[in-house]
């Protein structure tokens, strides 16, 4: 047992190796960064002292920007430079966001993901968010004192495909090493079974400023399993602002305000509504620069008869994710309470009703997911020893389907899988000497295409000409353990790999990555290819540490031949390193990876054995 | 190919040793799961995606107690054949007209306790097929009598989706 543990996969680094990892918690109100720090997960604060970082940023005029709490401090008076809330943006077209009217941003209806006009250009979501991950990694190397090695950011669990990699675009577009998108409420159920050593199955309640999730999860022995996962992408405190704000216009007898009116208004409605939270009554007063007075005093009651069909809101995905489970309110041990906007009174009232049981409220529901994702990312980083890791089982929340006849759906990949999962579907032509096929894939759970989210429309081509169907074309839909899709095709009966056009109907081309990766570097070409370089070293040492390793752990799995490839392969890589050319050191580094593919399906292999022979092992003892 | 019950290094069979199923697929995945290679190169990043691929569609095979049956099946060179094969015995008919008059009432009704009474009386109904596809798969080896049985499950599953589908309905 013990020479087959020393021989684990998982790699823990030498001790004095520690990796700088983090977590980031990218919000639609607060954005927030946290590392494990002698193993204890904190949040990092900015030099003032502040932890919790506005999700809002500023273009100004020069091209500039600024984030945070100094953009904030322009809301009012720069309403349409001034993003907030851009999370709700992110890989949605202009006619899927709701109270778009309400918002003061000059919109550009790009195909798939909408865009902003600003002062210093038109910028994508992708970019905003951009500039807060950037703004929490330089406070992470500068708190830690060293480049990051890797992150892991949170994303709500309910985000599509659409929304997921635009999150992850951001993050290389800030200059991340993504190493994982993490689901918000299961990066709380991390955070709150650890620290409470807690077993059995619990409910995380997460409503946040922009969206719900509720996610079902069953804790043993340190496996984190999600059995189930539902919620609404586009339900949150800002909804509750907006009904305040609507009261408001009523109350006051206002119509057609002026962008920046407007704002305030809605800052006013947020105070207000956290005010209710301790007190039974708010008050609410404005001056609006037509010289009118808002002066109201909004009361908990009208509070929550205004309100009272989002607080519902949240029960339907609650019922869904319960049944997908396969299981019922009794047992269900506890539910985890996260987000600012699970404060509010009348959802602790309704969720303890629902569930019969006192909601956990002991953890900062403004933290805990960072903390969480912050230890997840120290387990990728390879920071913990094996045996004191645990294992994550996460779940793809929505169905993958194709269009077929009629603009009907066909379930590809049902939703509540457990990630990574792959299913294959099988097509053929229907016209002799076909040798194109265009394949549309949607995410949902309805059974019109209409219904659901386009992700892509696939173009097959070079499919070998045939007789109408004959040919048989196997498309794999892919999803990895970020939750994200990839598509591949290969023809059944000649085994040609049909090539697969990606035209996603959101989001962005890899040289639009490209692009605004050249345009956050401001500065000179020479920066550009620094950073290229840097950027190619540290990924080709990190393989070369990886090899390394395996070779140490596995290298009796390679015969002389293929070991002699795989070190050649290492010195032309190690040679490239000196070069100072990332393209070489690039190429080398794609040369020794394919060099190594047999390898590390061997080792893979070897592993699924270990563990059913260390299975053996152990029931004999016992 | 290995068969999925080979993967997990478990005695073939309807039955199943849950226990043992979830112990390897958990030893498994502690070691191949792509959380443990975030910081590997892309060759072995892949490598794990794909075998943890095929572990968990294994693992959902097998936790299923119908796609496990069809498997069977499929490993003794039985097709169920849904699509061709519609032929179902007049007592099971006749029991799925009961089931399905009363999802019709308790939809009309937006009976949301009628559909949980529902749901429960399938899940028995279940329960007896599983029971007896046990019987024909590990001890008379009738396979021809487990894929009748397999075919009737999949129509309690399908009543089952319809029943979740009511339900949301309900709730919209
Ligand atoms: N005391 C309070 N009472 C009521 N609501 C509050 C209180 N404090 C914060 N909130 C609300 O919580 C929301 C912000 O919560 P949080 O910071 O968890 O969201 P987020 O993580 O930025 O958003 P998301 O997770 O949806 O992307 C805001 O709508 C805010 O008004
Ligand atoms: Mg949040």
């Amino acid at each position: 047992m013990a020479l087959l543990q020393i021989s684990e996969p998982g790699l823990s680094p030498a001790p004095h190796e520690h990796r700088l990892a983090v977590g980031i918690d990218l919000g639609t109100t607060n954005s927030l960064v946290a590392t494990v720090r002698n193993g204890v997960a904190v949040a990092l604060a900015d030099e003032r002292g502040r932890v919790l970082l506005p999700s809002i940023v500023r273009y100004r005029r020069d091209g500039g920007c600024e984030v945070g709490y100094a953009a904030q401090a322009h809301q009012a008076v720069d309403p349409k430079n001034t993003i907030v809330s851009v999370k709700r943006f992110m890989g949605r077209g202009l006619r899927d966001i709701d109270h778009i009217e309400n918002a003061p941003y000059d919109f550009v209806d790009a195909p798939g993901m909408v865009q902003l006009r600003t002062a210093a250009g038109v910028k994508s979501p992708v970019e905003i968010s951009a500039e807060i991950l950037k703004t929490l990694r330089a406070r992470a190397e500068a708190s830690l004192g060293g480049e990051l090695s890797g992150a892991v950011v949170t994303v709500p669990a309910y985000f599509d495909d659409a929304q997921r990699q635009a999150t992850k675009d951001a993050g290389a577009v800030a200059g991340l090493n993504v190493l994982r998108l993490l689901n918000e409420p299961t990066a709380a159920a991390i955070a709150y079974g650890l620290d409470n050593a807690a077993e059995g199955v619990y409910a995380v309640f997460d409503l946040g400023g922009g969206t719900f999730d509720i996610s079902i999860l069953r804790l043993s022995r340190g496996v984190f399993e999600v059995l189930a996962t539902n919620g609404d992408a586009a339900l949150g405190g800002d909804d509750f602002d907006h009904r305040v704000f609507c009261w408001v216009l009523e109350q006051a007898g206002l119509s057609l305000l002026e962008p920046r009116d407007a704002r305030l208004l809605y800052g006013k409605a947020r105070e207000a509504k956290e005010t209710l939270t301790a007190h039974g009554e708010a008050p609410l007063t404005a001056r609006l620069s037509t010289g009118e007075f808002v002066d109201l005093t909004l009361k908990s009651e009208t509070f929550c008869s205004i309100s009272h069909t989002l607080v519902q809101k949240t029960l339907g995905p609650t019922r869904k994710a319960l049944r997908d489970a396969g299981l019922g309110v009794a047992d269900v041990k506890g539910v985890v309470m996260v987000g600012g906007a699970t404060r509010m009174p009348e959802i602790q009232r309704v969720v303890a009703d629902f569930f019969r049981c006192d909601p956990l409220n002991n953890l900062d529901p403004d933290k805990v997911v960072a903390l969480g994702a912050a230890m997840q990312a120290n387990v990728l980083a390879g920071n913990k020893p094996q045996g004191e890791d645990w294992l994550l089982l996460d779940v793809i929340p929505l169905s993958l389907g194709i269009e077929t006849m009629g603009g009907l759906v066909e379930r590809i990949i049902p939703r509540n899988s457990t990630i990574p999962v792959a299913r294959a579907q099988e097509f053929t032509t229907f016209k002799d000497g076909q040798t194109a096929m265009s394949i549309h894939v949607v995410q949902g759970e309805r059974e019109l295409v209409a219904d659901c989210r386009s992700l892509a429309r696939f173009e097959l081509r070079d499919i070998p000409p045939m007789t109408a169907g004959a040919a048989r074309i196997r498309v794999t839909f892919q999803v990895d353990a970020d939750g994200l899709l990839a598509v591949s095709a290969r023809e059944a009966t000649t085994g040609v790999e049909a090539s697969v056009s990606v035209k996603p109907s959101y989001g962005l081309a890899d040289r639009d990555i490209e692009r605004m990766l050249r345009d956050s570097v401001e500065h000179a070409k020479d920066d550009m290819l620094a950073r290229a370089l840097q950027e190619a070293t540290i990924e080709a040492q990190r393989l070369q540490a990886a090899v390394q390793a395996a070779l140490a752990a596995d290298g009796e799995l390679l015969d002389a031949t293929e070991r002699s490839e795989v070190d050649r392969r290492m010195s032309e890589l190690s040679t490239a390193l000196t070069s100072g050319d990332h393209r070489a050191i690039k190429r080398a580094a794609e040369a020794l990876n394919r060099a190594t593919e047999p390898f590390a399906a061997r080792r893979m292999d070897a592993s699924v054995r270990r563990a059913l022979a260390g299975q053996k092992i152990a029931s004999f003892d016992s | 190919m290995q068969s999925h019950f080979e993967l997990f290094g478990i005695e073939p069979g309807f039955a199943l040793d849950r226990v043992a199923l979830d112990h390897a697929y958990r030893e498994i995945q502690g070691r191949i799961h792509p959380d443990r290679f975030a910081h590997a190169g892309e060759a072995e990043r892949r490598a794990s995606m794909q075998w943890t691929t095929r572990v968990n569609e294994a693992y959902r095979v097998l936790q299923d107690p119908l796609e496990r049956a069809r498997h069977l099946l499929e490993l003794n060179g039985i097709d169920v054949a849904f699509e061709t094969n519609t032929a179902m015995p007049a007592e099971f008919l006749e029991r799925q007209m009961t089931l399905r008059e009363s999802l019709e009432a308790a939809s009309e009704a937006r009976d949301a306790a009628a559909l949980d009474a529902l749901r429960a009386d399938l899940a028995i109904d279940r329960k007896r097929v599983e029971t007896q596809l046990a019987a024909r798969i590990d001890q008379e080896k009738d396979f021809a009598a487990a894929a009748s049985l397999v075919r009737e499950l999949k129509f309690l599953e399908r009543l089952d989706m319809e029943i979740e589908s009511a339900y949301e309905a309900i709730e919209a």
